[in-house]
Parts: structure tokens; C-alpha cells; sequence
């Protein structure tokens, strides 16, 4: 489960983390990948699984078309400019969830029959479920791929630079709209990748963003700002504070001991575990 | 102090208390329930958004976590009268000062943190108080507490045949927290918060009581919100966790003072007195076919004036300040 809130966290560490710019939108994020890769089950009768890659396609130009529309807009503004980004996000998660009530109804949705629903494995003697195991998988590989594209390839560079320094940045030739509606478009790509795996085995609704979102800043911050590794640091402890909770506590308050132990790093270390910000 | 600011600051108090008088006249006109209701509601939002702004206008301590005075507001005052039969009134100072002091002491450790972890962490620490009260079965748990009702009378403060008492109680919140910001803005704390805001270290290095000035603040604007708290468990008289606690509140509260215009005296009045009657409007015209039309016009109209005047409505009437504009 903590990489699962990983994978979700990992979109959100590019958005939130690495290009400082919130986004109190990407529950729902989630929650338009999840609809996606129902649609195209119910319609098509693509596994989950296999949809995925298109799922993520399709977010990620959604992502960079948000950037472009909204976002860029939003980054613009001379004063105050943190609520305005919470703000614009937060209506824009206003109307998403507004939208997907209109057309796809509140009704609580599933995917019955997939290749991995309710199915378990065992390794070891140890049964777990297929869903959560591939999502872990997916999760791992993900941040393995964000850690090399952020420090290896020149467009990580190029991201990294621009947060620090916008002006600078235009001055060497690099054009910041294209770099963030990249960034925006990769994290959407992300979330949607989330989702795709994550609609096999969850109930779809147009609130389900919100439950996730909370403990995907959480699992950001936790991290510490401007670390893919933090992400999935925050992820797994996220994960595993989780499930030691559950046993002491009514299942009820398994978020307390999430929320509890984020006070706690930040309270010994301000900026999260590996936070560079 | 100049001679602009002190007329300024006198213009200011005349408008606040000619517009008091005229929303007190209103009743006499405004005999439609409904309408009724949502000025009941406007006035309280504008004393909410009012004492938000105070930490995170006037402060900027960006607190997102605002709810949970709200809620231990509502709950200190009905958890005192259904137990033990303590009147509202009592319940509403007690549930102030209970909201205060775990303002204070939140503020210890939360006021090192800065940025985003700090916001984070005020959300946090709301819904800590949203899943305990919803796992305290003495407090009612999920299913909240529904006040007993005993007749019409000021003194339990509970009225069934007319909103008006309400709405007075309202308009009388909401000049309160308008007077406290008033009155603060020209104190010793109020230019300390705005030192605070602008620059927190160069403000401690000229001898600003950082720490002090922002807990000052906390506890103020904490105090206010929960006196709103207890008197919107007495307007609806039931309450449950998520509808005193969400974070829909936290939002609310925000919302008018940052589409207003932050950290200005009157930034959230104007603000609560547009978007609460957009709100309770367009809930009132599309909320009813239950497939989220009313979202969709409420949150683009959020995301077109964040966008349009990041400095809030308030924006529109001011001249270019002559200080300040240099960048």
C-alpha cells in the first residue's frame, strides 16, 4: 500500500516538489485516470493494465494543457502568489469533480473483471494481492525513472534551473513555459499511471481523489521538497506507519498515526527527511 | 503617525458603522426566509474570513487548518450544554479560550516551520481533530450531537419561530472581528505582524518578538473563528464532525479574505458579501438535479478571479500605492 500512495506521491513530487508550484488539483488528477481506464474497460474491454500506458498518454497532455490554460497564468501573479496557485488549482478541482459528477454521475463505480482483481499470489508463503504487488512494481520503476531523468538527462537540468531561477534561464535559451508544461505534463502522465492500476481494484466515484490527495502532500513534504528520492522515501514510511496503525488502532484512525508521524519529521526537521528546500 | 493614515483609519470606522446600521435595518425589508439565511450566513463568513485573515493575512502564517476552531468551538459549546447544562453563552467564551490555548500550543512547535510545510501541517493537524471527534463515541462520534430543543429564549440562545436573533448575533460577530482587526492594525502588534510577513528575519534582527507576535496572532484569530464555531452549532443545532470540522471550512474561511484581498480590512467583508450569495445562489439554482452544475459554476468562477486580481476585489478601488509598488 505505501508504494501504491507512492506512485500516486511521485506525479505530485515533480508538480509540487521539484517545480514548487501547488496543485491542489491532482486528486482529481487521479481521479480522471481512474474514469479513463473504466471507460475504456467498459467500452473496449481493455484490462486495466494494458490501458495504462494510454491512460497516461492522455494525462499527460491534459497535464501540459492545464499548464498552459490555467497554471501558467496562476504562476504569473505579482502578489500573493501562493494562494493564487492554491486558489486556481482549488477551483480547478472544484470544477473537475463538478464535471465528472455531471457526465459520469455520482454513482460509485468498478472494474468487475480484471487481470488482476482479487487475485493474490504467494511468495514465500506470504499471500499478497496481485493488484497492490503490480502497483508496487509500477511504483518502483516510476521513481526509478523520474531519479534518472531529473539528474541524468539535460530536460531534468533544465527543470531544476528554471525553479531556481527563471530569469537566468531565459537568458541561456531555455524556454520556461515549454519546460514546466513538460514537468506538468510528465506528473499528469504519472498520476494517471496511478490510476490506471489503481481503478482494478478500487471503487470509482467522483470524490476518490480527495481521500488520496491529503496523504500525497503528506508523503511529499514528509519526503522533503525538491527530492524524487524523498517521494518514495515518504511513500513506503507512509505505507508502513499505515499498517502498524491499523493494528493498534480502530481502522477508522489509520490516517492519525500518517498525519502524526509528518508533524513529527517536521517539527525535528523542518524541511522533511531529504528536502533540499 | 501621518496624517493620511489617521484619516484614513477615522473614514474607515464611519463606513464600518453606517453599513452596520444599514445591514441592521435590513430585517425590517428582508422578510423572505431564505434570503434571510443567506445574509445569516454571509455576515458570519465575513467575521470568520475576518479573524482568518488576522494570522494569515495580517501574519502570514498561511493556515489551512482553521476548522479545527471551528469545530472545537461548535463541540466545547454543545458537549457543555447537552453534559452538563452550561448555557451557550458560557459555552461560547469557554470554547474560545479552549480554542486558544491549543492555538498557543500548537503554535510552539508549528511556528518554526515555514512555506508549504507549515500549511501542510495546519491541514494536518485539522483532520487529526476531524477523525478523533469521529472516533470519540462521549462526543457523539459520526453521528454528532443534536442540540435539544427547549423553546425560543435568548438565554439558551435557540430560537425556532425567527432567524432574526440569529442574523443580530451574526452581524454582531462579524463587527467584533472587523473592530479587533481595526483596532489591531494600528497597534504595536499589527505593524509587528506585518514586519512578520514581509520579511521574518530582518524583522527579528530589529528587535520584532517574532515568535510572540505570530502566537498573539494565533490565539486572536483562533478565539474569534471558535465564537463562530458555537454560534453555527446554535444556528443549525445539529452538528457532526465533518460538518463543523471539514475542510471545506478551512476553505471558506479563506476563500472571502483571499478573493477580497489579503491582509486588508476589508478584503474579507467584500468578499464574503459577493461569494457567500454566489454560493448559497447558485446551490440554490443548479444544486438541485444532484449532478454538480452548481460546482462547476462555483469553482470556475474561483479560478477566474484568483486568476483575473491576485490582489483580491479590493484591488479595483485602490490607487498604486506610492511606497511599496517599487519591485
Amino acid at each position: 500500500m505505501g508504494l501504491l500512495y507512492g506512485l500516486i506521491a511521485v506525479g505530485l513530487a515533480l508538480i509540487f516538489g521539484l517545480m514548487d508550484v501547488t496543485n491542489f488539483a491532482h486528486g482529481e488528477f487521479l481521479m480522471i485516470a481512474m474514469y479513463l481506464s473504466f471507460f475504456l474497460f467498459a467500452f473496449f474491454a481493455i484490462d486495466p493494465l494494458l490501458s495504462a500506458p494510454l491512460v497516461a498518454a492522455a494525462l499527460f497532455i491534459f497535464g501540459a494543457v492545464v499548464y498552459l490554460l490555467i497554471v501558467r497564468f496562476a504562476m504569473r501573479a505579482k502578489a500573493n502568489a501562493g494562494m493564487v496557485q492554491i486558489f486556481t488549482t482549488f477551483g480547478l478541482a472544484i470544477v473537475m469533480r463538478g464535471l465528472a459528477q455531471f457526465f459520469f454521475t455520482p454513482d460509485y463505480r468498478s472494474i468487475p473483471q480484471s487481470w488482476l482483481g482479487g487475485k493474490t499470489i504467494s511468495v514465500a508463503g506470504i499471500f499478497l494481492p496481485e493488484p497492490q504487488l503490480v502497483g508496487a512494481l509500477v511504483s518502483i520503476l516510476a521513481f526509478a525513472g523520474l531519479y534518472f531523468f531529473i539528474h541524468r538527462t539535460d530536460f531534468g537540468r533544465a527543470l531544476e534551473a528554471t525553479r531556481e531561477d527563471p530569469g537566468a534561464v531565459a537568458l541561456v535559451g531555455i524556454d520556461k513555459n515549454r519546460v514546466f508544461a513538460f514537468g506538468w505534463g510528465l506528473g499528469a502522465a504519472l498520476v494517471g499511471l496511478a490510476g490506471a492500476i489503481m481503478a482494478s481494484f478500487f471503487y470509482i466515484y467522483p470524490d476518490v481523489g480527495a481521500s488520496f490527495a491529503l496523504i500525497a502532500y503528506v508523503t511529499v513534504a514528509l519526503g522533503g521538497f525538491g527530492s524524487v528520492f524523498g517521494a518514495f522515501a515518504g511513500g513506503i514510511i507512509v505505507g508502513l506507519v499505515e499498517a502498524t496503525t491499523a493494528l493498534v488502532l480502530p481502522p477508522s484512525l489509520k490516517s492519525v498515526g500518517i498525519y502524526a508521524v509528518y508533524l513529527l519529521v517536521v517539527f525535528i526537521r523542518p524541511r522533511g527527511l531529504f528536502g533540499s528546500i | 503617525m501621518d496624517k493620511d493614515f489617521a484619516a484614513r483609519r477615522r473614514r474607515d470606522l464611519i463606513i464600518a458603522a453606517v453599513l452596520a446600521v444599514i445591514a441592521a435595518l435590513t430585517p425590517l425589508f428582508v422578510k423572505d426566509v431564505v434570503v434571510q439565511n443567506i445574509l445569516i450566513l454571509t455576515l458570519m463568513y465575513a467575521g470568520l474570513s475576518q479573524s482568518w485573515n488576522i494570522l494569515s493575512g495580517y501574519c502570514g502564517q498561511i493556515s489551512l487548518g482553521h476548522a479545527l476552531y471551528f469545530g472545537l468551538g461548535a463541540y466545547t459549546t454543545e458537549l457543555l450544554f447537552t453534559k452538563f447544562g452550561v448555557l451557550p453563552w458560557f459555552g461560547m467564551l469557554a470554547g474560545g479560550v479552549v480554542s486558544a490555548l491549543i492555538a498557543m500550543g500548537l503554535g510552539y512547535p508549528f511556528f518554526r516551520l515555514r512555506g508549504h510545510y507549515f500549511v501542510i501541517a495546519t491541514i494536518v493537524i485539522a483532520e487529526i481533530g476531524l477523525l478523533l471527534f469521529h472516533n470519540w463515541e462521549w462526543a457523539g462520534a459520526a453521528m454528532g450531537i443534536t442540540i435539544p430543543i427547549r423553546g425560543d429564549s435568548w438565554l439558551k440562545f435557540q430560537f425556532l419561530r425567527t432567524k432574526l436573533p440569529y442574523f443580530y448575533f451574526a452581524l454582531a460577530l462579524c463587527c467584533l472581528a472587523w473592530f479587533v482587526t481595526w483596532w489591531l492594525e494600528n497597534s504595536k502588534w499589527g505593524f509587528w505582524w506585518r514586519a512578520v510577513k514581509d520579511n521574518p528575519d530582518a524583522a527579528e534582527s530589529l528587535g520584532v518578538d517574532v515568535f510572540n507576535s505570530k502566537m498573539g496572532a494565533a490565539a486572536v484569530s483562533a478565539f474569534l473563528v471558535a465564537v463562530g464555531g458555537s454560534f453555527y452549532a446554535q444556528f443549525v443545532s445539529y452538528i457532526d464532525p465533518e460538518s463543523v470540522m471539514g475542510f471545506q471550512f478551512s476553505l471558506l474561511m479563506a476563500l472571502p479574505a483571499v478573493l477580497g484581498g489579503i491582509g486588508t480590512l476589508w478584503g474579507p467583508v467584500l468578499g464574503a458579501a459577493i461569494l457567500i450569495p454566489l454560493t448559497e445562489l447558485t446551490r440554490f439554482k443548479f444544486g438541485g438535479s444532484g449532478r454538480g452544475v452548481d460546482l462547476i459554476v462555483y469553482g470556475t468562477l474561483i479560478v477566474l478571479i484568483s486568476l483575473a486580481l491576485p490582489r483580491g476585489l479590493l484591488s479595483l478601488f485602490s490607487r498604486p500605492k506610492k511606497t511599496g509598488a517599487a519591485r
